[in-house]
């Protein structure tokens, strides 16, 4: 059996006095395609930023394995209101992705360059490198925050709501960007609110909130199923 | 306008004059740098704050008489600077909040300070000149010249070497922290940089003045450029001409130097809008 490339041991996770998720255990398989599903207020960000070691769990705890290192993990957040009207060129932020693996070095060097710019051709933002990132559309800009992602990192990506806010054509195609970087060995790790999406592409289902299930979709379906027939008989 | 040409090279004569512009410059541009990160992250006001607990703590220097004050306003600005940068998300009190409370709390504990326990005969006298810079720009010693020098060149340096970490952890700092930037210590190096500046400051243009110094340019530089870069680099060298100007011109016309380098900066920011809204067609 492979080592998982992160496994979270009895998880707690919540606010001072409040407990939100308890006692989660999973792990993540390097290629899996993990959706985070859950009802809103149910945790799912709370945990991403936990697995980030943004912020410290309650109790128990979260390992790195696999080879995987920090600077191995790509992230893209909700945006916020600061970066909204950020005077920034696309460059300039994909380039600031490297930062992880720059230590103490000023500067940029030409490897780093190199890397920003294949990552925003293949996110297909190339032609807009010198764009200032506050007029672009709600779906470039979330290209240009991929783009960054996979500068830090090839192995493992954490998307937080990538396609709020889209609309349907954007959001399509940001979910097929997705689905080829899983299919070119990027684990995936993502939170929606988009249950019928997570079902049509994820590899692993983890369910927070009223009922927990973590497992493989065709198992998440067939509890889904189970669960409705039972709710059937019951009402019948 | 000759004669004015004249008195101006006759003032260049007199090195205070010239401590007063070398000063004033380097003050000037250090404090434009910061603004940029300082305006985007939403602390326009931290600037305003930090220079009123500036404020408070001279005052209490006068109390105790101390040798040197800076031995007293220096430590107590960068505690200050140090607590309100960490106020992040995870406070009882929000970040703006925090600003405005420390704020005033110093100011009145400053002016109660003076009032109660001064040995000056003229109160009121000092705590304007605490507030809107006094004349002290044009009584620089030459040690205090060098210092000023010195402080400006090491936080141009600093800024030039974490250039990218700077604009990394301002851009998104959950990003930064993920991939394994150590936030947290640029904040502090920002913290200290800014109360160091701002103590620098102080003699120029005051207490309540110096947030003009850390907005006008960013902003006015934000409304013509779009990249990070450029805007760093027109928000430095718009403060360096307005601060040129704005000396030379209070030197003329014998106003306030601070308030005249603020009317200068307020000046251009306006400028600058025009110019923006000519540039991007709005």
């Amino acid at each position: 059996m492979p080592q998982p490339q992160i496994l979270c041991e009895n998880l707690s996770l919540g606010y001072e006095g409040e407990t939100i998720v308890k006692d989660l255990s999973f792990a993540v398989e390097a290629g899996m395609y993990l959706c985070i599903v859950g009802e809103n207020g149910a945790g799912k960000s709370t945990l991403m930023k936990t697995l980030l070691g943004l912020r410290a769990p309650l109790s128990g705890r979260v390992v790195y394995g696999d080879g995987l290192k920090k600077r191995d993990v790509g992230y893209l957040s909700q945006q916020t209101d600061v970066q909204r009207d950020f005077p920034a060129s696309v460059r300039e932020i994909v380039l600031s992705g490297c930062q992880g693996r720059m230590g103490l070095r000023p500067f940029y060097n030409r490897d780093e360059k190199e890397t920003a710019e294949r990552n925003m051709a293949r996110m297909g933002v190339a032609e807009l490198a010198d764009r200032c990132y506050r007029d672009l559309s709600g779906g470039q800009q979330q290209r240009v925050l991929l783009a960054r992602a996979l500068c830090a990192a090839e192995k493992l990506l954490f998307l937080d709501e990538p396609v709020s806010g889209l609309d349907p054509t954007v959001t399509a195609d940001m979910y097929r960007i997705i689905g080829e970087l899983n299919q070119a060995g990027v684990t995936i790790i993502m939170i929606t609110h988009d249950v019928a999406e997570a079902l049509a592409c994820a590899t692993h289902i983890l369910h927070l909130g009223s009922r927990f299930f973590f497992g493989t979709r065709d198992d998440y379906l067939r509890e889904m199923r189970d669960a409705a027939s039972e709710k059937e008989a019951r009402t019948a | 306008m000759t004669t004015s040409f004249e008195k101006l090279a006759l003032y260049m004569d007199y090195p205070f004059v010239r401590y007063a512009l070398i000063v004033g410059v380097l003050i000037a541009l250090c404090s434009s740098l910061l603004g940029v990160t300082l305006v985007l992250r939403r602390f326009s006001f931290i600037g305003d704050g930090l220079s009123h607990v500036a404020f408070g703590a001279l005052a209490v220097a006068t109390v105790l008489q101390a040798a040197n004050k800076m031995t007293v306003v220096l430590p107590l600005t960068l505690l200050a600077a140090v607590l309100l940068l960490k106020t992040g998300k995870n406070t009882v009190i929000k970040g703006d909040a925090a600003v405005a409370m420390i704020s005033v709390t110093s100011l009145a504990f400053g002016y109660l300070l003076m009032n109660v326990f001064s040995t000056s005969p003229n109160v009121s006298g000092d705590v304007c000149g605490t507030l809107f810079g006094s004349t002290s720009i044009l009584t620089l010693t030459k040690q205090e010249v060098t210092f000023s020098v010195l402080l400006s060149v090491v936080v141009m340096l600093l800024f030039v070497f974490f250039y990218q970490k700077i604009f990394a952890v301002t851009f998104d700092e959950d990003f930064a922290r993920a991939v394994g930037v150590c936030a947290g210590r640029y904040n502090l190096m920002l913290a200290v940089i800014i109360a160091v500046i701002i103590v620098l400051a102080m003699n120029l243009v005051g207490s309540l003045l110096i947030s003009a110094f850390v907005i006008f340019p960013a902003l006015s530089a934000m409304r013509i450029f779009r990249t990070f870069l450029s805007v760093t680099v027109c928000a430095a060298t718009l403060s360096i001409l307005c601060a040129l100007a704005g000396i030379l011109a209070s030197i003329l016309a014998g106003t306030p130097v601070g308030a005249t380098v603020v009317a200068m900066d307020a000046a251009a920011f306006l400028a600058c809008c025009v110019a923006g809204r000519i540039k991007h067609g709005v």
